[in-house]
Formats: C-alpha cells, structure tokens, sequence
C-alpha cells in the first residue's frame, strides 16, 4: 500500500472511530452509566497510552540513531517536572523545548 | 430566532474556552509542520485535522506512520488515545436531556479536552443553567477550539519546509506528548499507572508490530485502577 493510501485508511478508520467513541454517550437518551470498572480503567488511559508511546523515543531518539541523548533526556525531564508541578501544557512544552537547546548549545 | 439567555450563554463559552488559543496554535501548527516534514501533502495533513480532530491522537497517527508500523497499529493506538472521551460523553449526557439527537450529533464532533473541561467547569458554576443555554454555551466553547485548530494546521503546514533543522523539532513531538500527560499526574495511582507503562515499555520494546504500546498501556491502566480501588477499600 502507498503512504498517501496508508495516511487515508487510517484518518478514515481513525476518524470514524473516535466519532463514535465521542458520540457513544451523547447519543444514548437517557442516562445509561458505565460499569463502574470501566470507567476506572479509562481515568488511567491517556496517563498509560501517552507515557508508553513517549519512553521509547525519549530513551532511543531517532535523531541520534537510537543513541541514548543527554541533552533530550534532560530536556524530557524538563517537560515532566514543569508539566506536572505547575500543571502547564504550554509551560511544559516551554520549558522541554528550552532545555532541549540549552544542552544541545552545551553538550553539543 | 435564538432567545437573548441562549445567546448569552454561546458569547459565554466563547470567552470562557479563548484562554485555550494559547495552547491549540502552537500546538496545531506543530502538527502541520511535523507532517509537511513527515512528506504528508497539505490535502492529507488538513483532512487529519478536521476528520480526527484530536492532538494527542494525530501526533500518535503520525510517528506510528513515519516509522511503518503496521496498519492496525497505526489505527489502535490513536484510538485508544482517544478512548477517553467515551468517558467525557457519558459524563456530559446527563446535562442534555431533552437536547435533540442531531444536536447531540453535532456536539460529539468538537468533543475535546478543551470543550468538554470548559464545559463542565461552567455547568458546575452555574447549576441554573437550562439545557438550550448548556448546549449554546458548548457550541460556543468550540469556536475558539475548532476552527484555529484547523487554520494553525495549515498554517504550520505551509510554513513546514521552511523551518530550519537546527530547531530539533524530532524531539517536538514527544515533549507536546509529556507536555499533555504531566499535568495530569494529579494522584499516586496516576503517578505509578504512568511509570509502569514506561517500564513495561521499554522492557518489551524488542515486540514486534509495536505490540509493546498495546501491552505497556494495558499494564499501566491496570496498575492505575488497582491502586484506586485498594485505596477506595482502605478509606
């Protein structure tokens, strides 16, 4: 399959999907909670999907050629302790981005 | 014609969610200059952001595709992203009652982080609040959310190619990821659910088929809720 094409199927299926997902409740009438554990195993979804998907990247950057990195472990520690203590998106993305350049200008 | 409370209520979510264009430019941008980068043709980076509207799951769509994962890798791990808004939904349902189904059709479309938190915020400040102003207000949260969404996409997207290397925007995308995460690390089960799925992450990175984003996701939110519940039957 092209890239074009595998770029296509997934924003479709991608696309539709989250529709659903967004739309599951909303279009239910009335009032049909979830069970009560799936409601507690979603609360962990984005804090257990983003950090997983992150860890590999952070640890084995693709930039450096799967070589652990310094300056972009630094720089991700930035952007956790920011993110998490003034709970920041901005500040966080601030903050690891600077960090970032700071040690690429220091370490090199 | 829309009453007077109802447009009050859609100019009130339109100022109560402006805060956000802070976070949703540079943040769409980023989106359309990794894909032009990543060689996406705008037609394919602007269709991802107003088919899929959701940040943390395109950023996802895009590295998995750059890296050639499988199909259904690229297809389940965005939507498991965005599995939490099945958790917004049903969260927001009680408050429409009496909101017709092709408005809730609409509604479900912008459902983001942004539309849903500012949302709520304001339904819980104002509990007089009828349903027609709640859904004014909804729709009204999205104008600020939406459309710069999609205007900062094409922005970064025509600006893309013109962004020096030297910026290491490589690394942009997974400190927007830590950036999205981190501020909701507000608990101990929130805390370890995420360190366990960077452990089991790392440990199992030698699956194939990026199976280990499926089995380190499912460790972590295993973890997360096991705590709550053995803390709920402590307390």
């Amino acid at each position: 399959m092209s890239e074009v094409a595998r770029i296509w199927v997934v924003m479709i299926v991608v696309g539709v999907g989250t529709y659903l997902i967004r739309y599951s409740f909303l279009g239910l009438v009335g009032d049909r909670p979830l069970p009560e554990w799936a409601l507690r195993m979603l609360r962990y979804v984005p804090v257990a999907v983003m950090p997983a998907l992150v860890a590999p990247l952070v640890v084995w950057p693709a930039a450096t050629g799967g070589a652990p990195d310094p300056a972009r472990m630094l720089a991700a520690l930035a952007a956790l302790a920011v993110g998490a203590v003034m709970r920041s998106v901005l500040g966080s993305i601030f903050a690891g981005m600077g960090v970032l350049y700071l040690a690429l200008w220091a370490i090199g | 014609m829309p009453q007077a409370s109802t447009r009050r209520a859609f100019w009130l979510g339109m100022r109560d969610a402006l805060p956000f264009l802070l976070v949703i430019v540079p943040f769409g941008m980023l989106f359309g200059v990794l894909a032009s980068e990543a060689g996406w043709r705008l037609t394919e980076t602007l269709a991802m952001s107003a088919v899929v509207i959701a940040g943390a799951s395109q950023f996802t769509a895009l590295q998995l595709l750059s890296e050639q994962a499988p199909l259904l890798i690229c297809i389940i791990a965005p939507l498991a992203i965005n599995l939490r808004m099945a958790m917004y939904s049903a969260s927001l349902a009680p408050h429409l009652a009496g909101v017709p189904r092709w408005q809730r059709a609409l509604m479900a479309y912008g459902l983001t982080d942004q539309s849903y938190g500012v949302a709520m915020n304001r339904y819980a400040l104002s509990p007089k609040m009828g349903h027609r102003e709640k859904v004014a207000h909804y729709f009204g949260t999205l104008v600020p959310v939406c459309v710069p969404w999609w205007l900062a996409t094409w922005a970064g997207a025509e600006a893309g190619t013109a962004i020096p290397e030297g910026l290491a925007l490589d690394f942009a995308v997974p400190i927007t990821f830590i950036a999205l995460f981190a501020p909701m690390l507000r608990t101990r089960p929130h805390v370890a659910a995420a360190a366990v799925a960077v452990a089991v992450a790392l440990l199992f990175s030698f699956l194939p088929w990026n199976l280990w984003l499926i089995v380190a996701s499912l460790a972590g939110m295993a973890t997360g809720s096991w705590l709550e519940l053995r803390a709920e039957r402590r307390s």
